[in-house]
């Protein structure tokens, strides 16, 4: 601040003094509001660090940061992009609100490019090298099973979006999609009921979650519907050759086609099925593994008239899936599908959150006791969600109807089913 | 001492190669590296066998053997289903339906250990299969296809369909093998728990003394009389034919010593890395494991080693930050090694190294190599200096044998 | 027999043939393209899946403007687009022959790896370009569906327009490479290089001709493609070992080896695909494959070429 002029009139020395002064006031004023403001702040923002996170996590003061690991390339890339998009948006959301514990949610995202030692090496570098304080990660049962031996040894935090086939209940695993009881049974009953099936044919792709899923459905549908199964075939995954597969179906005639197959195949079975002239109108077709991510890439007008079993479907008719479908379009695009596994998906950071809340603390050991206290629910697009002790979620099934433009009629809801991913006598 | 110190580490030139590779091996890499990064090199390591193994049969044989990831993947599953046999103990499996059994064959609805996974009990059948196995499978793909003088393109096209067969046979019979997913969730040998840290670095070890071992063990091969027939069967089979030696007794040898030289890594990083996968065996693996021995120079067996730890290094880094551009970046070393460094680091080195030399020529006096005129070359460099590929020769180093020789076999028409 | 009635097995023959026949197709039509490179240059071009992929992936562009831009079009333009899917294919292999397949001549081994990193780069730029996911182009009205001959026998309309497809194709290049001109120019240099220089045969230009048309086949391989599965950055390797064991299955330089091998390869795995799994329908029929080859490593019609 410069002195002013000797020759300058006293009066106008007067003036700048007090212009001075407020000058003075006005900046400590305005320090007084920064430092309350960053005092509420701090205050706002949640414990201390170290009293949410003793055991090394990515946590400080304002912020938190989470694993993204999912399949960006690969015969698996046209199911899992929906997954890690309803993950980010859930993030962004979580973060408009506040954050977890007062910390902002930072995500680091991996691809594991549909190849499983890679699942297995980017979940290790995730939990050894960056810290995580969890995954929001994996699609196929082989990704999970890869990840589990990592998970397990580092104490890591796994949320796992698809419907999969139970017998597993991992401590540092809580699975926001339905386990094989939930989707096999309800589906089987409503196809017995309903279209009065007796005679199955079962196909799926050759991994973990068809052959385990089949192996229930043939139990169930020998033991309790008393039917008979009359064919079962795996394809490779990423194979597009289905022609015999078809053939044989022809030969049998089978009341329901049973399909659990995976990824890219989708779209070669559909086509060749419709090529071959087996359509929904002369042919019922259950499968349990296409969403309208799948449906997207296979193209509606060849999934006319067959069914779905899953817990959501877009087209589901409530207040909250509507503003979730409209939040998603908003950020991904109009033309972006949502289907199950994108909704479950969805369903990961915010009951992480409710947990990670109800511990008081990032730490792993502290959020799964507050998981397994059986008190977390969630208003989910697909209705109320309740997380169960045993890591899984309580939900209703449904079956859905697809239509040519590539959405699904909900043509049947079950009431809610308990998750039971050891189920007896299987 | 003095035939240890020519014969196996390969003179004055090749007792300084494996001395730079152990130093930086047993000294660089574990003061400079967190042990995250340590149990990545020991893996890159690990496929620097299956590198070595094809200097051995690409570089010094003269055939592209595109399936070295079948013999990786033999040594792998070997030890993954002695290890994976360990791990499923009774009570660990009790759960199960049929406790006892890995878990792939309890959800595969398998009641009973298939007959060939019994031997596997025991260490000390692992470890003989682990050497048998892949050199009986190479005795065999080598003996049909040698003895036929079949050679050149059509070998490399056999080896890469072989490859994708036992590709498709593991990934298809799930409940045998593991299936797609492998053979997972390893945990101890011997009751030694391979998962904790010590032990990881005990693994590095033994992997960095195994792999100096085994290239001392080519160096010895390569010059004794069996290196010199194949370098000159490499150049002009029918000459040594004529010179009345049974050629396809000799490649059948080399190609079953690389065999087992790959299964010995497959089996090291079954232990370092704690699965076994096929995706380790087909033929995208094996392509790569080409490309590490190219980079690295194929007349070069520490030049390999290098050559896979760059190109490791570089998937790695590359793949986290830039996962796009790394492959890019793949496919045009690819493409540059082949039509600009036909000689990899190796042959770069030979190039400029020298020059590199004279600058600091009062130091490196003592430890530099004799003028090239004075000394025979060790076995282990290449061949008399080729000229400098500025522009792309007609006739490369490795001269292969013409298209048209390459169509048909050695019969006469 | 297997549970079959005698009936049963007539039509599953007849099914099966069919199915196994877009195989053939395809498999024909990579195979023509590739024997054609290899015959003529001993160049391995491990890059051939990759114009495959770019075949489909025009047919796919093509689709998408017509959708948008021209739908009164949307039942005629396949024809078109296979016109477009070869020509395309063509401009590209004709710029890799050029930029770097003619260095490498007289080293296969070389020109093996060299392609197969052109095939990563490709792969590469199909991701970043058209994204990881697979897409399908929309396909008119009149290629979906099948032809119900009898009660068991159902046969697809794809098929069979593929089937014509390939036809006129291998009957192009057999009028092409026996009755024009040009055939004669590339067989010449085949045969006899030095000899086709010393007479004024450009050889270089008919190496890039050569080159280029094989990888023109090879996007209408991807044309045939597109009916039968969806278009990915790796679609193309999938078909690469196949295609390379029916060209040395035939007999490198022979067309009609070439025909004959992809036919009985193909069958023989549709028919096998039948009666075991998938997995090991395929594993025997490479078997099977691979231990003739070690009998008869020419193939099964290998010319005699004069040195």
């Amino acid at each position: 601040m410069r002195m002013a002029q000797p020759t300058i009139e006293k009066g106008l020395h007067m003036k700048k003094r007090w212009k001075v002064n407020q000058w003075r006031r006005a900046v400590v004023a305005a320090m007084g509001v920064a430092l309350s403001v960053t005092m509420a702040d701090s205050i706002a923002a949640g414990p201390p660090t170290s009293k949410v996170n003793t055991t090394g996590l990515a946590v400080t003061d304002d912020t938190v940061t989470v694993g993204i690991l999912h399949s960006l390339t690969g015969t698996m890339a046209i199911s899992e992009t929906g997954a890690q998009e309803a993950e980010k948006l859930a993030i962004d959301q979580i973060n408009a609100m506040g954050g977890v514990l007062g910390r902002q949610i930072k995500f680091i995202q991996e691809d594991g490019a549909s190849d499983w030692p890679t699942f297995a090496e980017k979940a290790k570098k995730l939990l050894e090298n960056d810290h995580v304080a969890a995954i929001m990660g994996c699609w196929t049962s082989a990704s999970r099973k890869a990840v589990l031996p990592v998970l397990e040894r580092d104490n890591g935090l796994l949320y796992y979006p698809t419907f999969y086939e139970g017998l597993e209940q991992s401590k540092n695993v809580i699975y926001t999609g339905q386990e094989a009881t939930q989707q096999v049974f309800a589906g089987l009953d409503w196809v017995a009921k309903t279209k009065g099936a007796k005679t199955f044919y079962l196909i799926g792709s050759d991994y973990i979650w068809p052959r385990t899923t089949m192996k229930l459905a043939r139990k169930y549908i020998e033991t309790v519907l008393h039917g008979k199964i009359v064919g079962e075939e795996y394809a490779a995954l990423g194979s597009t050759q289905f022609g015999s597969t078809i053939n044989k179906i022809r030969l049998k005639k089978p009341d329901v086609i049973y399909a659990a197959v995976v990824g890219g195949s989708n779209v070669a079975w559909f086509k060749q099925l419709k090529a071959a002239g087996i359509t929904g109108k002369k042919q019922t077709l259950l499968t349990l593994s296409v969403t309208e991510d799948e449906a997207h890439g296979i193209g509606g007008e060849n999934l006319l008239g067959f069914y779905s079993a899953m817990k959501y479907f877009q087209s589901l008719d409530t207040a909250e899936n509507k503003s979730f479908v409209a939040e998603f379009k908003k950020k991904w695009g109009a033309d972006a599908p949502i289907g199950d596994v994108t909704q479950a998906a969805y369903e990961g950071p915010w009951i992480w959150k409710a947990a990670v809340e109800k511990a008081g603390s990032f730490d792993t050991d502290k959020v799964v006791k507050a998981e397994e206290s059986g008190t977390i629910t969630f208003d989910a697009p697909e209705g109320k969600v309740y997380l169960e002790s045993n890591h899984h979620l309580k939900t209703r099934l449904r079956i859905g109807e697809w239509r040519a433009d590539g959405q699904a009629d909900i043509v049947y809801t079950s009431d809610y089913i308990m998750p039971n991913p050891f189920p007896k006598g299987y | 001492m003095n035939t240890f110190y020519t014969r196996w580490l390969g003179g004055r030139q090749g007792s300084m190669g494996i001395a730079i590779l152990a130093l930086l091996i047993f000294a660089i890499m574990p003061m400079w590296l967190d042990i995250f990064r340590l149990n990545l090199v020991g893996k890159y390591l690990t496929y620097a066998f299956a590198a070595v193994s094809l200097v051995m049969v690409w570089g010094y044989g003269g055939v592209l053997s595109l399936g070295q990831g079948v013999f990786f993947g033999l040594g792998g599953y070997c030890m993954a289903m002695f290890l994976k046999l360990e791990a499923s103990d009774l009570t660990s499996t009790a759960h199960q339906t049929t406790p006892g059994i890995p878990d792939f064959m309890d959800w595969n609805q398998i009641t009973q250990l298939p007959l060939f996974w019994e031997p596997f009990h025991s260490l000390t059948f692992t470890i003989i299969a682990i050497f048998v196995v892949p050199a009986i499978f190479a005795y065999i793909i080598g003996a049909a296809m040698f003895k036929r003088r079949v050679g050149g393109v059509y070998f490399s096209i056999i080896t890469q369909a072989i490859a994708s067969i036992l590709t498709i046979l593991i990934v298809g019979q799930q409940g045998y093998t593991g299936g797609i997913n492998g053979i997972t969730d390893l945990k101890t040998i011997h009751g030694w728990n391979i998962n904790s840290s010590s032990a990881k670095y005990i693994l590095y070890y033994f992997n960095g003394a195994l792999l100096i071992g085994v290239i001392m063990v080519c160096r010895y091969v390569l010059s004794s009389k069996l290196g010199r027939l194949l370098l000159a069967m490499r150049d002009k089979e029918d000459r040594v034919r004529f010179s009345g030696y049974d050629v396809s007794n000799f490649k059948i040898f080399t190609f079953c010593l690389g065999a087992m030289i790959s299964a010995i890594g497959g089996a090291m990083f079954t232990l370092q890395v704690g699965f076994m996968s096929p995706s380790f065996v087909g033929i995208v693996p094996s392509i790569e494991m080409v490309i590490f021995a190219a980079v690295g120079g194929r007349m070069s067996l520490i030049g390999a080693v290098f050559g896979t730890l760059l190109v490791n290094y570089g998937k790695t880094a590359f793949s986290e930050s830039f996962p796009a551009l790394w492959l890019f970046l793949m496919g045009a070393l690819f493409i540059a090694v082949v039509m600009f460094f036909p000689n990899g680091l190796a042959g770069l080195y030979e190039q400029y190294g020298s020059r590199l030399a004279k600058l600091w020529q009062p130091l490196v006096r003592r430890f530099s190599k004799a003028p090239a005129a004075v000394v025979p070359p060790p076995a282990d460099t290449p061949p008399s200096p080729p000229p400098v590929v500025r522009k792309l020769a007609d006739k490369p180093v490795a001269a292969e044998p013409l298209p048209e020789e390459a169509l048909r076999t050695r019969r006469p028409a | 027999m297997f549970g079959y009635s005698l009936s049963d097995l007539g039509s599953i023959v007849v099914m099966q043939g069919f199915s196994g026949l877009s195989l053939f197709s395809v498999l024909l039509l990579m195979a023509l393209g590739l024997a054609i490179i290899f015959g003529q240059m001993g160049v391995i071009n491990m890059a051939h899946g990759e114009f495959m992929t770019i075949g489909a992936y025009t047919i796919y562009m093509i689709g998408k403007v017509t959708e948008q831009y021209f739908p009164a079009f949307l039942p005629y333009y396949f024809f078109f687009a296979i016109a477009a899917a070869f020509a395309i294919a063509f401009i590209v292999g004709y710029l890799v022959e050029y930029l770097m397949i003619r260095h490498l001549y007289r080293r296969p081994l070389d020109t093996l790896l060299a392609t197969w990193g052109l095939s990563l780069i490709m792969q590469q730029i199909f991701r970043s370009v058209f994204g990881g996911r697979e897409v399908s182009p929309n396909l008119p009205d009149w290629l979906m569906g099948s032809w119900s001959v009898s009660d068991t026998i159902d046969i697809p309309i794809n098929g069979m327009v593929v089937m014509v497809v390939t036809l006129v194709v291998t009957g192009g290049v057999v009028a092409f490479m026996f009755k024009s001109r040009w055939g004669l120019k590339v067989r010449a240099t085949t045969q006899n290089r030095v000899m086709a220089g010393a007479v004024g045969i450009n050889t270089n230009m008919v190496d890039r001709m050569t080159f280029a048309v094989g990888c023109g086949i090879a996007g209408i391989a991807g044309a045939a493609f597109t009916t039968i599965a969806s278009t990915g950055p790796t679609s193309g390797s999938q078909y690469i070992v196949d295609t390379f064991l029916v060209v040395v299955f035939g007999g490198a330089t022979s067309i009609l080896g070439a025909v004959a091998s992809a036919f009985s390869i193909a069958q023989a795995q549709s028919i096998l695909t039948f009666f075991l799994t998938n997995a090991m329908g395929k594993v025997v029929t490479l078997l099977v494959v691979i231990g003739i080859l070690m009998m008869k490593p020419e193939g099964l019609f290998a010319s005699k070429v004069r040195k």
